[in-house]
């Protein structure tokens, strides 16, 4: 690692003044940020830890019915918490890497980070929820730009994570064996406004919404509904772990996966 | 350089660090605690696991600044008092969940971390559980029947034995 400085503000707003210090770079739970500035990736000169900022942790739900998770807030937590009341979205979070990775790393450091093959951006746009920064709220159709790409501005803070709970939701992912990443994941949510299919770690342009089957699934939510149904693979990721069709294949599977296992 | 004062295994220690120590290397390199492993610095292999406010986190992937005020503790902190090995390392003694040792810091770690959420898993949740933790040399089933030793369960048959 190239050497800098680290800050550790206690409330949001020092967290936002020491992120307006040159080449500062806020610092999440650090389980991505962490290697990749091992690998010398980055190097800014101040690292901002927001995990001291206790205003920006916890899970509850709102008077609009909402589930509110601070973006402080690490994967085991929201596996513990939500899980009353959204357990589509808690399972997502207690299969993220593994029990110490979720110890430590945060919903709105994935979020802000967008990993192509990251799990939460696909609850946050299947869900249609919002993220609230410090200085506004974007709605996760706004949010999601392409792969590492958010409309995220320079020094701007995922302080919460609002999510509508869906009548009925599941994730499915097909995981990347040696990383343990979502080859392909896919979160269905079924609201009374229709369903909604987000898919991760397919996609070059990262976390998309499936709309074919989005359509097929509002007029009836059945694995059979989606017979028939096919992504295009032209702007899949192809590596060594799966060639473009392979992913879009998997779409297709994990969608059906995901509409049987909803609940 | 900046301050940091935390409780390791019992002990205020309070030390001038780089923004860029890590956990482990302060635990290893200023603490001369070496009980803890580093196996792969890249967060995989879990050998370098501690318990920072009662939860497993891989010393490896946190500053050591952000441990701030944490209460933490290492493998060194898990024998009795008397020096006898405790339940957890008793029993991967017992079983041979370990041959060359070096990841079994993590491992018993982790171990006792999930046993404080969950005294008595199943065979699957323990393997689950050790998700986050390599051993390269015992192929695990005497890991899994240490720790179900540790919880006082009985051994279950295993696949490829």
């Amino acid at each position: 690692m190239y050497a800098f400085e680290i800050e550790r503000p206690t409330t949001l707003a020092d967290a936002v003044a020491a992120l307006g210090r040159e080449e500062a770079q806020a610092l999440g739970g650090g389980q991505t940020l962490i290697p990749t500035l091992k690998q010398r990736l980055a190097m800014p000169s101040v690292l901002v830890s927001l995990s001291g900022i206790a205003e920006m942790r916890g899970v509850s739900v709102n008077d609009a019915g909402l589930l509110c998770i601070g973006g402080g807030t690490t994967h085991g937590t929201v596996a513990k918490e939500a899980a009353a009341h959204y357990p589509g979205l808690a399972d997502l979070a207690s299969h993220i890497g593994d029990p110490a990775v979720r110890n430590r790393g945060t919903i709105g450091g994935s979020l802000a980070n967008n990993d192509p093959s990251a799990c939460y951006p696909a609850a946050a746009l299947a869900s249609g929820a919002t993220i609230v920064t410090n200085t506004r709220e974007i709605t996760a159709d706004d949010y999601f730009q392409g792969m590492f790409t958010t409309a995220l501005e320079e020094g701007e803070i995922v302080t919460e994570v609002k999510f509508p709970i869906p009548e009925v939701s599941c994730y499915i992912k097909f995981e990347q064996p040696a990383s343990r990443f979502a080859l392909v994941g896919v979160f269905v949510a079924k609201s009374a406004d229709g369903v909604r299919v987000a898919v991760t770690g397919a996609s070059n342009n990262g976390v998309f919404r499936w709309s074919e089957a989005e359509a097929a699934l509002s007029s009836e939510f059945s694995v059979g509904a989606l017979d028939g149904l096919s992504v295009a693979s032209d702007d899949m990721i192809a590596d060594l772990h799966g060639s473009a069709a392979y992913r879009a294949h998997l779409v297709g599977v994990m969608t059906k996966r995901a509409v049987a296992g909803a609940k | 350089m900046a301050k940091v004062a935390m409780t390791v295994n019992g002990k205020s220690v309070s030390r001038e660090v780089e923004g860029r120590t890590l956990l482990v290397q302060f635990l290893r390199e200023d603490l001369r605690l070496t009980g803890t492993h580093v196996g792969c610095d890249t967060s995989q292999c879990g050998a370098c696991i501690v318990h920072v406010n009662g939860e497993a986190v891989k010393s490896c992937t946190m500053f050591a600044a952000e441990a701030e005020g944490a209460e933490v503790t290492t493998i060194e902190a898990m024998a009795n008092e008397d020096g006898s090995l405790n339940t957890v390392q008793q029993a991967f003694q017992d079983y041979h969940g370990l041959q060359c040792g070096f990841c079994t810091p993590g491992m018993v770690m982790s171990a006792t971390a999930l046993l404080k959420e969950n005294p008595k898993p199943s065979e699957q949740e323990i393997r689950d559980y050790l998700e986050g933790n390599i051993c390269r040399c015992t192929g695990y089933h005497n890991i899994i029947k240490a720790i179900m030793a540790a919880s006082g369960q009985e051994m279950p048959a295993m696949a490829a034995e």
